[in-house]
C-alpha cells in the first residue's frame, strides 16, 4: 500500500511540473506585447525598457520560467499588472469562493445523482428509470450557463426568492456562514450541480443494475437477507466508483465554474480568469490557471490513493 | 525426425526425408515487470534452448500444458517475434538473416492458422477479401486474387457462391477455421503452423476440419507444425510428437513410440490424464498434481522433479540431457531413468509398463 | 472428400439474404431506432434552417432599429421578437446556427482526424515512442477541459479561428487516448499477426486491417464529443472569447441579450434553448450510434 502511494506521488511530480510549463507557455501564445496592457502606446523607449526589466521580461524565456517557478513554489505569483496587488492573495481568495461553490454543487450532484441512479437501477426499465435517464441526459447536455439564466429568470425575477448576483449582500465578496450569504449560493450551486448529477446518475444506475443482476445478490436474497442488507452490500460495492467519479467532478467543476460564475457574478476563480483575460493581466492569468490545475492534479492524486483504500475488492487482494 | 544437438548416429534406413525446418537452440526470455522499486530484473524463460526438425511432408505435433512455451515456439518460428538466441534453417537456408524481400518470401512459404477463428479474421473484410489479401500483397492482380480465393474457399468446403461475400460474424466457428485454412493456402506455403487450430471447435466439427487438413496435406505436399494440448488430436494427425515442459523439450519421437513406449514420467502423466477411448485401458494412475512451477524460478536440476512421482536426489543435482533411447533411433527423452549411469536408483528398469 | 462432409449448419447464412458490411448494418440499425430518427430529424431541421437561412429568414440579420428594440415573442412582423438592437430574433437564430454548428462540429472533426492519426501511430508503433506521446498528452489531462479551452482561447485572444484551435486542442488528447487504446487491443488480435505473416508493409496492415477496426470506437467517442463541443463553443462566445459582434452566434446572442432578462426574459433565453436542443439531439444521436455499433465488434 505504501509503495503504491509513493509510486502515485512520484508519478504526480512530472505531471505537476509539466502543468507549470504549460501554464507558463500559454501566455507566450498570446499575440502582442504583454506590456501593452500597462504601458501607454506612446510611452518613451526608456519607460518600456524599465518596465520590461521590472517584470523580468528582458530575460530569455527559460530563465523567466525558472525564476517564475522558483517564486511560485515559495507562494509568490507576482503582482497583478492591472491592480498591482499580489496575485497569490487574489487567487487564494477566489479559490476559496470557487471551492465553496464547487463543493456545494458536487454535494447536491452526488446526493441527487445517487438517489436517482439508485432508484433507476433498482427499478430498471420502469418509469422512474426512464425519468432518471432523461434527467441524466439533460444534465450532461444542458449548457449550464443557460440553465443559470433560466433559473435566474424563474427564481430571481419571476419569483424573487434568491438573489441573482454576487456572493453576499451589498456586493461583498467576503463569505460568511449565515442564512443571508447562503441564499446567494443556492442558484449558482444548483446550476453547477446538474453536470455531476447527470454523470453520477448514469454511473450509479449502471452499477446498481449490474450489481442486482449478479448472482451473489440473488444468493444474498435467497439466503433471506432483508432489503436493507442487500442495499448495504450494493452501497459498499458502488461507493468506490462513485467516490472516484465525484472526486474528479469537483476538479472539473472548479474548472467548469468559470461560465456559471460569470452568469452569477460569483467572485471566484472563473470571474478572476475572465478579468485577467480581458485586461490581459498575464501574471494573474498564469497564477489562476496554475493554482486551479494544481488543485486538479492533487484531487486526481487523492482519488487515485483513496479509491483502492475503500474498495473491498482491493482490500482482499 | 528429431536430431538434437549431439547428432545421433542413428542409421537412416530407407533414406529419411530431408528436413524442411531445422530449429537449433531456440531461446526466448520475457522480462517480467517488477512491482517494486529497483531489484534485479527477472525473466521468464518461455523457450529455453529448443531443438527440433520437421521432415518434408510430415507433421510434427507439439504438446504440453499451457505456458510450456509451445505457442511461443510457434511464433518464434513464424518470426512474429524475434528470438533471443538460436537459428532456424528453412528448406536449407538460414532464416535469421532474412530481411526485406527475403523475409517477405519466407513469410509466403510459412503460414499459420490460429486458435481463435474469430480473432484471426478481420471483421471488416469479407472472407474472400481476407483470403485474397496475401496474394495481393505478393503482387497478384486483384481480380485474379479474388478468383483464386473463391476456388480455395470451394476447396476447403465453403461454397464460394454463397460464402465469398460473407463477413466473419455470419459464419460458424468451423466455417471460420476453414476460411483461415484457405487464407494460409492462398500463399501456396510449404509449412503450415497450426497453433491450437482445432482446439476451440466442437468435437464433430473438429473431426471434419482434421480430415480436411489431412487431405490438403496429401494433396499439396504440405508440412505441418501442429501445436495442441489435446493428445487425441495430436495422435490422429502427427507423424512425430514433441513434448515440452517449462520451455524445454523433454521427450520427442515418432508418434507410435511416444504413445506406446513413453520414456518420460511427464509424458506418461499427460497420457494417463487423458480419458482413454478404450475403457479397458483406463488407468488408475494419478494425473498430474498441482500447477507447473513458476517459470521465473524453475527448480534446479530436472524441472519436472517437483511433480514427478519418481523423483530422486540426483534429479535435483543435475538436469537430464535429451538423449536417445536405447534401441529406438528416433526417440529421445530427458530423464535420468533412461540412463543407467545417471545414479538414479530406478534407472534402466523397463519404463513403460 | 470435404465435399462429402456435411457442413455444420450455418448460423445466419442463407443464399436469399444478402451479406452486409459492418457500416451497412450500423446504418440499418440506426434507421430503425426511433430515438436516432427523432434526434436526427431535429438536427436536420436546425442544420437546414442554418444552411438555407438566406432564403428562409424573414429579415436581414444585421439590420438594427432603435425603435423596435426587445419586442416580445409574437410581435407583428417579428415572430420571435427582436433583440437588444431591434434585429429580428428569428432571423438571427437561423443565421446563428451557421456559426454555432460550425464551432461545435469543426473542432470534433479536426480532433477526430488528428487524434486518430496520432493514436494509430502511437498504438501501432508501441514501446518508447508510444510512452512519450502518451505521457505528453497526460499533461493535457491535468487541465479540466473547460479551463483548458478558456485558457487557450484566452491566451490566443478572442476570435472564431482561435476558438476553433482551442477546442481542437482540448479534444485531440481525448481522441488520441481512445484511438491508442483501441489500436493496442486490435494490434494484439490474431488477424494482425496473420496479416504480418503475409509480409505486408506496416502501412498496408494499418490501412487494411487496423484502421477499419479502430475507426468504429473512435467514431462513437467523437459523436459523443459533439454535444460537449457545442456547449463549450457557445460558452466561449458567451464569455466573449469566440465570435465577435455583430455576427449572429447563439452563445454570443445569449451574452448580449442578458441585459434583457428583466424586461423580456423569454426572448433572452431563446438562443440558449437552441444550444440545449442541439446539444441534446447530438447526445441522443451519439447514444444511438453507440448502441447501433455495438454489434459483434
Amino acid at each position: 500500500m505504501f509503495a503504491y502511494i509513493l509510486k502515485r506521488l512520484i508519478y504526480a511530480i512530472p505531471i505537476a511540473l509539466s502543468v507549470t510549463v504549460v501554464s507558463f507557455i500559454l501566455v507566450y501564445l498570446a499575440p502582442g506585447d504583454p506590456l501593452s496592457a500597462i504601458a501607454p502606446a506612446d510611452a518613451p523607449e526608456e519607460v518600456i525598457i524599465a518596465l520590461r526589466s521590472a517584470y523580468g521580461l528582458d530575460q530569455p524565456v527559460p530563465v523567466q520560467y525558472g525564476l517564475w517557478l522558483m517564486r511560485a513554489v515559495q507562494g509568490d505569483l507576482g503582482l497583478s499588472i492591472a491592480t498591482g496587488r499580489e496575485v497569490t492573495s487574489e487567487v487564494m481568495r477566489a479559490v476559496g469562493n470557487t471551492l465553496l461553490l464547487a463543493g456545494f454543487a458536487a454535494l447536491i450532484g452526488v446526493i441527487a445523482g445517487c438517489l436517482f441512479g439508485a432508484l433507476a437501477g433498482y427499478r430498471h426499465g420502469s418509469w422512474i428509470d426512464r425519468i432518471a435517464t432523461a434527467l441524466s441526459v439533460i444534465g450532461v447536455s444542458i449548457p449550464h450557463y443557460w440553465l443559470g439564466l433560466v433559473l435566474t429568470i424563474l427564481f430571481s425575477i419571476w419569483r424573487p426568492w434568491f438573489p441573482a448576483m454576487g456572493a453576499g449582500p451589498g456586493g461583498s465578496s467576503e463569505w460568511l456562514w449565515d442564512l443571508e450569504h447562503f441564499r446567494y449560493l443556492v442558484l449558482p450551486a444548483v446550476t453547477l450541480s446538474v453536470i455531476p448529477m447527470g454523470i453520477i446518475t448514469r454511473t450509479v444506475r449502471a452499477l446498481v443494475a449490474d450489481m442486482l443482476g449478479q448472482e451473489f445478490v440473488s444468493a444474498l436474497r435467497a439466503r433471506g437477507l432483508s432489503g436493507v442488507a442487500v442495499f448495504r452490500h450494493v452501497a459498499k460495492n458502488t461507493a468506490p466508483t462513485v467516490l472516484a467519479v465525484a472526486g474528479l467532478q469537483i476538479g472539473y467543476l472548479m474548472g467548469g465554474s468559470i461560465l456559471v460564475e460569470t452568469v452569477f457574478a460569483w467572485p471566484g476563480t472563473g470571474f478572476l480568469l475572465n478579468t485577467a483575460i480581458f485586461q490581459r493581466d498575464i501574471p494573474l492569468l498564469q497564477g489562476t490557471i496554475l493554482v486551479l490545475c494544481m488543485f486538479f492534479v492533487v484531487l486526481n492524486l487523492l482519488v487515485d490513493i483513496l479509491q483502492p483504500m475503500i474498495d473491498p475488492r482491493m482490500g482482499r487482494a | 525426425m528429431n536430431t538434437p544437438s549431439q547428432a545421433s548416429p542413428a542409421p537412416e534406413r530407407g533414406g529419411r526425408p530431408q528436413p524442411l525446418l531445422v530449429v537449433r537452440d531456440l531461446k526466448k526470455h520475457f522480462p517480467v515487470r517488477d512491482s517494486g522499486f529497483g531489484g534485479p530484473r527477472k525473466f521468464v524463460h518461455a523457450v529455453d534452448g529448443v531443438n527440433f526438425s520437421v521432415p518434408k511432408g510430415k507433421t510434427l505435433g507439439i504438446v504440453g500444458e499451457s505456458g510450456c512455451g509451445k505457442s511461443t515456439t510457434a511464433r518464434l518460428v513464424a518470426r512474429l517475434m524475434p528470438a533471443d538466441a538460436g537459428s532456424l534453417i528453412f528448406d536449407g537456408e538460414g532464416v535469421a538473416e532474412f530481411r526485406g524481400l527475403h523475409l517477405k518470401e519466407f513469410r509466403r512459404k510459412l503460414q499459420m492458422v490460429f486458435q481463435d477463428s474469430f480473432a484471426s479474421l478481420n471483421p471488416r473484410l469479407t472472407i474472400a477479401e481476407t483470403v485474397a489479401y496475401g496474394p495481393r500483397v505478393h503482387g497478384t492482380p486483384a481480380a485474379k486474387a479474388m478468383q483464386q480465393a473463391r476456388e480455395l474457399l470451394d476447396r476447403v468446403g465453403l461454397d464460394a457462391a454463397n460464402f465469398a461475400n460473407r463477413y466473419p460474424h455470419e459464419l460458424s466457428g468451423g466455417q471460420r477455421q476453414r476460411v483461415n485454412i484457405a487464407r494460409a493456402l492462398a500463399y501456396d506455403p510449404q509449412l503450415v503452423i497450426l497453433d491450437e487450430a482445432v482446439a476451440a471447435l466442437d468435437k464433430s466439427v473438429q473431426a471434419q476440419v482434421l480430415n480436411l487438413l489431412q487431405e490438403l496435406k496429401a494433396e499439396r505436399g504440405l508440412t505441418y507444425l501442429f501445436i495442441s494440448h489435446d493428445l487425441h488430436v495430436v495422435h490422429y494427425l502427427s507423424d512425430y510428437v514433441m513434448v515440452m515442459y517449462l520451455g524445454q523439450v523433454i521427450e520427442t519421437g515418432p508418434v507410435e513410440r511416444i504413445y506406446g513406449h513413453t520414456a518420460h514420467p511427464y509424458t506418461r502423466a499427460l497420457l494417463s490424464a487423458v480419458p482413454s477411448m478404450d475403457p479397458a485401458r483406463r488407468t488408475e494412475a494419478s494425473p498430474l498434481a498441482g500447477d507447473p512451477p513458476n517459470p521465473i524460478n524453475p527448480p534446479s536440476g530436472c524441472r519436472f522433479r517437483d511433480r514427478c512421482p519418481r523423483a530422486h536426489a540426483v534429479c535435483a543435482d543435475r538436469a537430464p540431457e535429451l538423449a536417445a533411447i536405447h534401441g529406438a533411433p528416433e526417440h529421445f527423452a530427458a530423464c535420468h531413468l533412461n540412463d543407467t549411469a545417471s545414479g538414479h536408483p530406478d534407472a534402466g528398469q523397463e519404463f513403460s509398463a | 472428400m470435404s465435399a462429402t462432409l456435411p457442413l455444420p449448419s450455418p448460423v445466419a447464412v442463407s443464399a436469399a439474404q444478402p451479406s452486409r458490411s459492418y457500416w451497412a448494418v450500423v446504418w440499418r440499425q440506426l434507421r430503425r431506432d426511433p430515438m436516432a430518427l427523432a434526434a436526427g430529424g431535429v438536427l436536420l431541421l436546425i442544420i437546414a434552417a442554418a444552411v438555407f437561412a438566406p432564403w428562409l429568414a424573414p429579415a436581414d440579420p444585421y439590420k438594427a432599429s432603435m425603435i423596435k428594440r426587445l419586442l416580445p415573442i409574437g410581435s407583428s412582423g417579428f415572430l420571435l421578437g427582436t433583440d437588444e438592437l431591434g434585429r429580428d430574433l428569428l432571423t438571427r437564430l437561423m443565421y446563428g446556427g451557421r456559426l454555432s454548428l460550425l464551432m461545435g462540429v469543426v473542432p470534433v472533426l479536426a480532433a477526430f482526424g488528428i487524434g486518430t492519426a496520432i493514436g494509430l501511430f502511437a498504438g501501432y508503433v508501441g514501446g518508447k515512442v508510444n510512452m512519450v506521446i502518451m505521457r505528453v498528452l497526460d499533461v493535457f489531462y491535468a487541465f479540466p477541459s473547460v479551463l483548458l479551452a478558456v485558457a487557450i482561447s484566452g491566451a490566443l485572444g478572442p476570435g472564431l479561428s482561435n476558438s476553433l484551435i482551442a477546442l481542437t486542442l482540448v479534444f485531440v488528447p481525448q481522441v488520441v487516448r481512445v484511438a491508442e487504446s483501441v489500436t493496442i487491443q486490435v494490434r494484439q488480435l490474431d488477424y494482425i499477426e496473420a496479416a504480418r505473416m503475409s509480409g505486408a508493409s506496416a502501412f498496408s496492415i494499418i490501412r487494411v486491417h487496423v484502421l477499419g477496426n479502430v475507426l468504429g470506437p473512435v467514431f462513437v467517442y467523437a459523436t459523443g464529443l459533439l454535444s460537449v463541443s457545442m456547449i463549450l463553443a457557445s460558452g466561449l462566445s458567451f464569455l466573449g472569447l469566440g465570435v465577435k459582434p455583430p455576427e449572429p452566434e447563439w452563445g454570443l446572442m445569449l451574452n448580449t441579450l442578458r441585459s434583457a432578462i428583466y424586461s423580456n426574459p423569454w426572448v433572452a433565453a431563446l438562443p440558449g434553448l437552441l444550444i440545449f436542443v442541439t446539444s441534446i439531439a447530438f447526445n441522443l444521436l451519439a447514444d444511438s450510434v453507440r448502441s447501433a455499433m455495438d454489434i459483434r465488434r
